[in-house]
């Protein structure tokens, strides 16, 4: 199994993301430079850190989207590669057109970071399979932009599709429908506010992202 | 020729930025500021001297880059 992340300037959850999936799963990290324009060989999932790429300038991973690697990340993800951007990594992920949606101010205008509870609300996903028979779990957030937002066409289409994979129990930022994490129409692309990657071992308060990393490179 | 660009949240979409300006623009008194909105502001010089197709190219950085059309509107001068 063998697993990417990837690093733009300003990514601060880059070395947790790494942690996280190694210790989840085992599998062999590498890390890779946005510049770059290949992805390795192999890769089972890819994931888009959280942090504050490019310094937040212009919009949230608006900067990032256009950078050389993810011309490869847009590729791997249309050939069915396992994706998921975390925090920053979702924002990214919209911007890049690989997810509906966008990520506005939160309501209230404060940067929320504290653990959160989550209701899984589609576990039948490859990132989601390992919370079946869990309606709720937690995971920490830690975001000023993260206020979920869809049109009422884009929102009901990916409603009557499933493509909302969690949903906030107690909506911290304004989020529409108190989406906290969606999926592509195909099923291999996630995006999503809460920190998997904080939150993978009992010690970090909660192992729920734990399973999370392991849905993803058991459907691999 | 010099570009213009005016980029602001969409109509229904929430601006918390406008609201807290709101709010702060009434504290100081002027009870009578409404419907604040914060928008971005971005201006270039392009080499082009053709004013349609000056428009057009600017038009495509708004789609491609300038602006998010999920949520945001843009207005473009260009002269």
């Amino acid at each position: 199994m063998k697993a990417a992340v990837i690093v733009f300037p300003g990514s601060n959850c880059d070395r947790d993301c790494a942690v996280a999936v190694e210790r989840s799963t085992g599998a062999k990290v590498e890390m890779v430079w946005h510049k770059d324009t290949a992805l390795p060989d192999g890769l089972d999932l890819i994931v888009l850190p959280g942090g504050f790429s490019y310094g937040d300038y212009l919009r949230c991973g608006a900067m990032a989207a256009l950078s050389p690697v993810m011309r490869e990340v847009i590729a791997a993800a249309n050939r069915g590669v396992a994706t998921v951007g975390i925090c920053n990594g979702f924002q990214i992920l919209c911007e890049a057109g690989l997810l509906p949606g966008a990520l506005l101010r939160n309501e209230g205008l404060k940067y929320v970071c504290k653990p959160i509870a989550l209701d899984v609300t589609n576990a039948q996903t490859r990132f989601t399979a390992g919370y079946q028979g869990r309606r709720e779990v937690t995971m920490t957030i830690g975001n000023g932009e993260g206020n979920f937002f869809a049109d009422r066409e884009t929102l009901a289409r990916i409603e009557g599709e499933g493509q909302v994979v969690f949903r906030y129990v107690e909506n911290p930022n304004g989020s529409v429908a108190d989406i906290a994490g969606i999926i592509n129409d195909a099923g291999n692309v996630l995006g999503m506010m809460p920190h998997p990657d904080r939150a993978f071992e009992a010690d970090l308060g909660s192992a729920d992202g734990a399973i999370l990393f392991q849905s993803a490179l058991a459907s691999a | 020729m010099k570009a213009t660009v005016h980029v602001f949240l969409k109509p229904g979409v929430l601006d918390v930025q406008g609201k807290a300006v709101e709010s702060a623009l009434h504290g100081l008194g002027w009870a009578d500021a409404k419907d604040v909105r914060v928008g971005r502001v971005i201006t270039f010089d392009l080499a082009s001297t053709d004013k349609a197709a000056a428009e057009a190219e600017v038009k495509a950085m708004c789609e491609k880059l300038l602006a998010n059309t999920v949520i945001e509107s843009y207005r473009i001068e260009v002269g």
